[in-house]
């Protein structure tokens, strides 16, 4: 089997959210880089898993992004993986990133193609979906579990409410969250042999982009916190039916 | 010109979310002047012409038997069928299961540029200016979409469901229909439990709460409240609840009217996923939890005593 698995890096889950240049910009300056978790606890574990139980199995990781994306595929390069391709471009939105990915992937013959739920700085959520459009395949979102037999690919996958467990054929596109895997740690001997690991770069395609980031704003802070004592449950109830109106 | 809004039902009757991008892409019809219209795939119990109420003034249905059950590849050609033949210049579906597997196809196919997870009306007349969530709600950003054809998904609980009394048109669409590659071979509900991503009131607990013998207190408040329940990362990491109740930037984000927090500090990753919440209650015994911060209504103590004299209370209102 042949997979390939989209990695994105975002801001550390617990970077500081502000905006540069009249607030049109993240501003990155000191920023913590990460695999986004998505892409690294749940994919990129599953394919290493697929790997594991079939060693013929070859997995290309694949992310779009300058040379400053490179520290983290090589970090996901020493959790697992073969091989890296990093497309250089500076993408703006989704959709740019599906065209680019779909570029490699149309003729790289992959079985699996594993997104995240979403990246956890933009929360599109949408590459998945156009990628597996632009190759005409199936894409599954949501994935809690995913098994593979034969050539078909035995999904469960959250719907509202519940889950629903789906039989697909390969090749497809998977957005995988919580369930699919367990997070791993890279061992010292999966950082070595990522040092030498190939990492092939790919000039781009031309992609216009269709949507664009114009601005950016922080919520409004909250007014305060009304306490109300321990012993007083039902000011509480109270405030929230008559003030709050929320029950 | 139209804007055409996706309808997704379950088990024969029209989702909760649909009624809100209902009203929301009705919303937009009105400000441009353009119709609104709507298209649901497959049989629905509902009477779909009393969906009229939220503006919509036609409902194409297509009927066959390849649209039984959910295939986004056979949904997508179909949508793309009927958006073209109406000349629909927005395309609005809900930011859920399907509308997630829907939308990138359709706009890859029409050429259009998608905003997903918008949370306001698009402002503007060509280039239109949509907010939607960015950091998983720790900030909103404002998107512009560039195409002639626009794709928009709403997100769960962030516009309201209107009313009037008009009407809706059914009328059968008659498109071609593939046979679906995918096949759904179980579905499960949640037993008994209200959907946590369109809940109005949800109740999460945490690590507060010392283990998982100890939830009753915290069911039975959700129970009085008609909530869905909810739980922190560790919690779900722990095992002490199933993972698909681990709400947070990594979970499941949340946008409900009242999120009721216990025993649970307040991690900036949790407060990422619930900080949408119209009004936020926070529960700890902790004063200096940081959740306290993000809070509207607050209460200092020990869950294990607080928690079912809400409860008594909610029941007490509820039964006046």
């Amino acid at each position: 089997m042949k997979i390939l698995v989209c990695i994105s890096r975002t801001p550390d889950t617990t970077a500081k959210i502000a905006f540069s240049d009249n607030n049109s910009k993240f501003a990155d300056a000191g920023v913590q880089w990460i695999i986004n978790p998505f892409d690294e606890w749940y994919s990129l574990v599953r394919a290493i898993e697929f790997k594991e139980a079939d060693p013929s199995t070859t997995i290309h990781l694949i992310t779009v992004g300058g040379v400053d994306v490179e520290p983290i595929i090589r970090k996901a390069l020493a959790l697992g993986g073969d091989e890296a391709i990093r497309i250089h471009a500076e993408p703006l939105e989704s959709y740019q990133v599906a065209a680019h990915i779909a570029s490699v992937a149309h003729s790289g013959g992959y079985d699996l193609i594993f997104t995240g739920k979403e990246t956890i700085d933009f929360n599109g959520g949408a590459v998945g979906g156009m990628l597996a459009e632009l190759l005409d395949i199936p894409f599954i979102p949501l994935a809690t579990s995913i098994q593979v037999n034969g050539n078909t690919a035995t999904i469960k996958r959250e719907i509202e409410g519940g889950e629903e467990t789906v039989e697909v054929p390969l090749p497809l596109v998977i957005s995988s969250q919580k369930g699919v895997a367990e997070a791993r740690i890279p061992n010292m001997r999966g950082i070595m042999a990522a040092r030498t690991k190939p990492l092939k770069v790919v000039e781009p395609s031309k992609e216009e982009a269709m949507t664009v980031f114009k601005a950016f704003e922080l919520p409004p802070p909250k007014a305060g916190v009304h306490l109300i004592a321990s012993d007083n449950a039902e000011e509480l109830v109270r405030l929230l039916h008559e003030e709050a109106r929320a029950i | 010109m139209s804007v055409l809004i996706f309808i997704d039902h379950a088990d024969g009757h029209v989702k909760k979310a649909s009624h809100e991008a209902l009203s929301y892409g009705a919303k937009i019809a009105e400000k441009n002047g353009v119709i609104a219209e709507a298209l649901v795939l497959g049989q629905v119990q509902d009477d779909l012409s009393a969906l009229g109420t939220h503006g919509v003034k036609k409902i194409h249905q297509v009927l066959h038997e390849h649209l039984k059950q959910f295939d986004a590849q056979v949904f997508t050609k179909v949508m793309v069928q009927v958006a073209k033949q109406t000349g629909a210049t927005t395309i609005v579906f809900s930011n859920t299961s399907s509308g997630k597997a829907l939308a990138p196809r359709v706009a890859v196919q029409l050429k259009a540029g998608l905003v997903s997870g918008a949370t306001s009306l698009p402002e503007g007349d060509d280039d239109v200016k949509i907010k939607k969530n960015v950091f998983s709600g720790k900030a909103f950003a404002t998107v512009t979409i560039k195409t002639s054809i626009k794709v928009i998904t709403l997100n769960v609980n962030a516009f309201p469901v209107t009313h009037s009394e008009n009407k809706a048109e059914v009328a059968i669409f008659n498109a071609s229909v593939e046979a679906p590659k995918s096949k759904i071979i179980a579905s499960s509900k949640t037993a008994g439990k209200v959907s946590l991503t369109e809940a109005d009131v949800v109740v999460s607990a945490g690590r507060g709460m010392k283990g998982p013998e100890n939830w009753t207190i915290v069911e039975e408040l959700a129970d009085s409240l008609g909530a869905a329940l909810a739980c922190s990362r560790p919690v779900a990491d722990a095992h002490w609840r199933p993972h698909n109740e681990h709400v947070g930037q990594t979970g499941i984000a949340i946008a409900p009217n009242l999120y009721i927090a216990i025993g649970i500090s307040g991690a900036i990753q949790h407060l990422a996923g619930v900080n949408r919440s119209k009004v936020i209650v926070v529960i700890n015994k902790d004063p200096e939890a940081p959740f306290f911060k993000a809070a509207d209504y607050g209460i200092v103590g020990d869950a294990f005593e607080v928690v079912p004299k809400i409860t008594e209370a909610v029941k007490k209102l509820k039964n006046s």
